[in-house]
C-alpha cells in the first residue's frame, strides 16, 4: 500500500525535510565531504607527520596524537550533535531528526574508538602501558559505552518510532550527565593518583602543531558528515522502502 | 458544547500497516459508539489512541474541545478505560484492587462503594480472595467495578468488555452502560460478541483496506 | 498530589512484601557479590581494607540494577502501568512513589546490610558509618537513574542486560564520589564533600529523572 510522505514546500530548506529531497541532495553531497575530508587528512597528516617539529621530550611517537586528540574532540562533538538531534526530534515529532541522530551515532562511536586506539598506541612507547586509567582516557571509554548503549537500545527495539524516541531520551539523560561523568572522573583519577602528572598530557605546543591537529580536526569532521549522510540514505531507503520514491532509488 | 470526545483526521501506522486514514468522528453527551470491525482491522488501537495511551501518526483527539495531549491530566480524571488486560494485580485481593486503584487515581470513595461495586458485579463473595485465584471472568469483572467507583468520570472507553463474562455479567453491564449513557456520559466501546445494545448505539466499522 | 504520591507508594510496599521472596533475592545477591571478592583475590586484610569500599559500592550497583526488573514490567504485563499512565494523577508522581517504595525495599535495605558487610573487611568503625552514609545518599539516586533504564527497555526482549549496559555508564559518577567518601574517611580526611556531591547527585536525579522516566514510560507504552 502506498504511504504518503510528506509534500515538499517548494522552496526554502525546508524542502531537504522531505525525504525523497533529502536523499537526492546527500547522494550529490556525499562524494564532494569525502573528498574535502582525503585532502584535509592529506594536508593534515603532511603537517603532522613531517613539518611540526620533534617533541624534546617523547620524540616522534608523540605524532600520534595528530589523529588521537582530533578524534577525541570529534567523539565528543558529536554527541553532542546526536542528543541535539534526538531532541529536536523527541520535541518536535519529526522523523527526519531522529533519524540523522541515529545515522550519527556509529560515526560517533567509530570516533570514540579510534581516540581510544590511538590513546593507548601513544601510552605504550611513551609511558610504557598501553592503558593506564588517566582521566580522559577513561572518559573516552564510558562515552564509547554510552554510544553502543544508544544504538544498542535502537536495534533492540522493532517499531522505528519506538525505537527513535527511546534512544532519543537515552541521549539526552547521556548528555546531560556527560559533563558529571567527566568531572567525577577527573575526581577519580586525581585524587587516586594524587601526583598533577596528566599521563596523556600533550607536548607544549608549537603553532604547527596546533594547525596540524585543527586541519585533522576539520578533515575528521568532514568525514564524519560524509560518513553520516551516506548512513543516512541507507536508513532512509530503509524505512520509506513501502514508498514509490524509494522503490525507484533503490533501483538506480 | 463541543463533543465530549472528538477524532479529527485521525492516521494510525502500526509498523508497516496503514490501520486508518482520515478518520474522524464526534460523540456526544449521552451517546454510545459501538465500533466494529475485523480482527487486525485497528479497533483496539482506536481505542488506545482515543484514551491518550498511543499517538496517532497524524490527527488528533479532543477532549471537550481540548486536544488531549494539553489535557492529559483533566482528561484522565473524566475516562475510565477497561482495556485487554485487566489492570487487575495477582497479588492483592479483589477490594484491595480497587481500594489502591481509587487512591492512586485521587479518588476517595465511599467506604462502602468498594463493597456495593463488587456486588452490582456478582463478585462480592471474593472480595477478600487474591485475584490471582479467581478466574479470568471474575478478574474482568473486578476490571469493570472500577466503572462504578469512577462515578464522576463521564468517559467510558471499553475493550471487549463482555469476555470472559458470563450471562449476569453482561446483564449487569448493559445496565452500567445504560445508566452512563443516560446521565450524560459517553461509551465507546468495541465487542466482538453479538450484543444487544441497551442503548441506541452509533456504529463504526473499521474496514480493512481491500487494495493493501 | 502527595496523596497519590502516598498511595503508590503503599500498594508497591503491600506488593512487594506479598512476594517478599523476590526482595530476599535482590539483597542475597548483594551479599553474594562482596563475599566473591575476597574469594577472588585472596584474604589479605589490608589489601581488603582498601578495596572494600568499591567492592560493596559495585555490589550495590549491580544489585540495583537486578531489583529494576521488578520495578515496572510487572505492571506492563497485568495492565496496571496503563491504568496509571490513565489515571489523571501526574504520571511523575506516580513514578516518584514507585521509586520510593523501590528504595525502601531495596536501597534502604543495602545501606543496612552494608554495617554488617563492612565487618568482612574489617574496615574501622568511621569508614564504616561513611560507607553506610555513603549508600544512603547514592542509593536514591540509583533507583531514580535506573528507572530511566527501566522504563526505557520495557518489555523488550534481553531486557536485563541491555539495562545493565545502558545504566552502568551513568552510575559512574555515584560510584566514584561513593567509594572516595569512604577512602578518604578511611585515611582520616573528612568524607564531607563527597557526601555532599552524593547528596547533590540524589537530589538532581529526584527533580529531573521522573520527567525522563514518565516521557520513556510513554514512549514503551505505545
Amino acid at each position: 500500500m502506498q504511504i504518503e510522505t510528506a509534500r515538499p514546500s517548494s522552496f526554502g530548506f525546508h524542502r531537504f525535510a522531505a525525504p525523497p529531497e533529502f536523499y537526492r541532495l546527500a547522494g550529490r553531497l556525499v562524494p564532494w565531504f569525502g573528498s574535502l575530508a582525503a585532502v584535509l587528512a592529506v594536508f593534515g597528516l603532511y603537517l603532522g607527520f613531517f613539518v611540526a617539529p620533534t617533541d624534546f621530550q617523547q620524540g616522534e611517537v608523540y605524532r600520534i596524537i595528530f589523529i588521537h586528540v582530533p578524534a577525541a574532540w570529534m567523539s565528543m562533538f558529536i554527541y553532542a550533535i546526536m542528543a541535539f538531534w534526538a531532541g529536536v526530534g523527541l520535541a518536535f515529532n519529526t522523523r527526519m531528526s531522529s533519524m540523522w541522530a541515529c545515522a550519527l551515532a556509529p560515526t560517533g562511536a567509530l570516533m570514540t574508538f579510534l581516540a581510544l586506539w590511538t590513546g593507548a598506541l601513544w601510552g605504550r612507547p611513551a609511558w610504557g602501558t598501553y592503558w593506564a586509567w588517566d582521566a580522559r582516557m577513561t572518559s573516552y571509554l564510558i562515552l564509547l559505552f554510552l554510544y553502543i548503549g544508544f544504538m544498542a537500545l535502537h536495534a533492540a527495539i522493532d517499531d522505528p518510532r519506538r525505537a527513535d524516541r527511546a534512544a532519543g531520551v537515552l541521549a539526552l539523560v547521556g548528555v546531560v550527565n556527560l559533563p558529571i561523568i567527566y568531572f567525577s572522573v577527573q575526581w577519580w583519577n586525581s585524587l587516586h593518583q594524587g601526583a598533577s602528572i596528566s599521563l596523556t598530557r600533550a607536548p607544549t605546543m608549537a603553532a604547527t602543531m596546533l594547525e596540524a591537529m585543527f586541519v585533522m580536526m576539520f578533515a575528521l569532521w568532514m568525514y564524519s558528515i560524509a560518513a553520516a549522510l551516506a548512513r543516512a540514505r541507507a536508513i532512509l531507503l530503509e524505512r520509506e522502502r513501502r514508498s514509490g520514491w524509494a522503490q525507484a532509488a533503490a533501483k538506480e | 458544547m463541543p463533543p465530549v470526545l472528538e477524532a479529527v483526521d485521525l492516521r494510525c501506522e502500526r509498523g508497516e500497516r496503514l490501520l486508518f486514514d482520515r478518520l474522524s468522528f464526534q460523540v456526544d453527551a449521552g451517546r454510545c459508539l459501538h465500533i466494529a470491525g475485523d480482527n487486525g482491522a485497528g479497533k483496539t488501537s482506536l481505542l488506545r489512541i482515543l484514551c491518550g495511551l498511543l499517538a496517532p501518526t497524524s490527527g488528533e483527539v479532543r477532549w471537550r474541545g481540548r486536544p488531549i495531549v494539553k489535557a492529559r491530566d483533566e482528561y484522565g480524571a473524566d475516562l475510565v478505560y477497561v482495556g485487554h488486560l485487566n489492570g487487575v494485580k495477582d497479588d492483592l485481593t479483589a477490594s484491595e484492587n480497587l481500594t489502591t486503584w481509587a487512591a492512586m487515581a485521587g479518588l476517595a470513595p465511599d467506604p462502602g462503594s468498594v463493597e456495593q461495586a463488587l456486588r452490582q458485579l456478582s463478585i462480592d463473595r471474593f472480595a477478600r480472595w487474591p485475584a490471582g485465584q479467581l478466574s479470568q471472568g471474575q478478574k474482568r469483572r473486578i476490571g469493570l467495578a472500577r466503572l462504578m467507583l469512577a462515578s464522576q468520570a463521564r468517559v467510558w472507553i471499553l475493550d471487549e468488555p463482555f469476555n470472559a463474562l458470563d450471562r449476569h455479567g453482561v446483564q449487569s453491564l448493559n445496565h452500567l452502560i445504560e445508566r452512563r449513557v443516560s446521565s450524560a456520559g459517553a461509551v465507546i466501546l468495541t465487542t466482538h460478541q453479538a450484543w444487544v445494545a441497551p442503548v441506541e448505539v452509533i456504529r463504526l466499522d473499521l474496514v480493512a483496506d481491500p487494495t493493501s | 498530589m502527595i496523596r497519590t504520591l502516598l498511595a503508590v507508594t503503599r500498594r508497591d510496599l503491600l506488593l512487594g512484601m506479598r512476594q517478599r521472596g523476590d526482595l530476599a533475592n535482590v539483597l542475597l545477591f548483594f551479599v553474594i557479590v562482596v563475599v566473591m571478592f575476597p574469594l577472588g583475590v585472596g584474604p589479605d586484610k589490608d589489601m581488603l581494607r582498601q578495596i572494600a569500599p568499591g567492592i560493596v559500592w559495585v555490589a550495590a550497583l549491580l544489585s540495583a540494577i537486578l531489583s529494576l526488573g521488578r520495578l515496572f514490567a510487572l505492571d506492563h504485563a497485568d495492565g496496571t502501568l496503563e491504568q496509571i499512565l490513565i489515571s489523571g494523577q501526574p504520571l511523575s508522581v506516580a513514578v516518584l512513589g514507585k521509586i520510593s517504595a523501590h528504595w525502601l525495599m531495596t536501597g534502604a535495605p543495602i545501606t543496612l546490610l552494608s554495617l554488617l558487610l563492612a565487618q568482612f573487611f574489617d574496615l574501622p568503625a568511621v569508614p564504616t558509618v561513611t560507607l553506610a552514609a555513603s549508600l544512603l545518599l547514592g542509593t536514591p539516586a540509583l533507583s531514580l537513574i535506573g528507572a530511566v533504564g527501566a522504563a526505557l527497555t520495557l518489555g523488550l526482549r534481553g531486557g536485563g542486560v541491555l539495562v545493565t549496559l545502558l545504566v552502568l555508564p551513568l552510575y559512574v559518577p555515584i560510584l566514584i564520589c561513593g567509594a572516595l567518601a569512604v577512602e578518604s574517611s578511611a585515611s582520616g580526611l573528612s568524607p564531607q564533600p563527597y557526601l555532599m556531591v552524593l547528596g547533590g547527585l540524589s537530589l538532581g536525579a529526584a527533580a529531573l529523572a521522573p520527567w525522563a522516566i514518565a516521557a520513556a514510560l510513554r514512549v514503551s507504552l505505545e
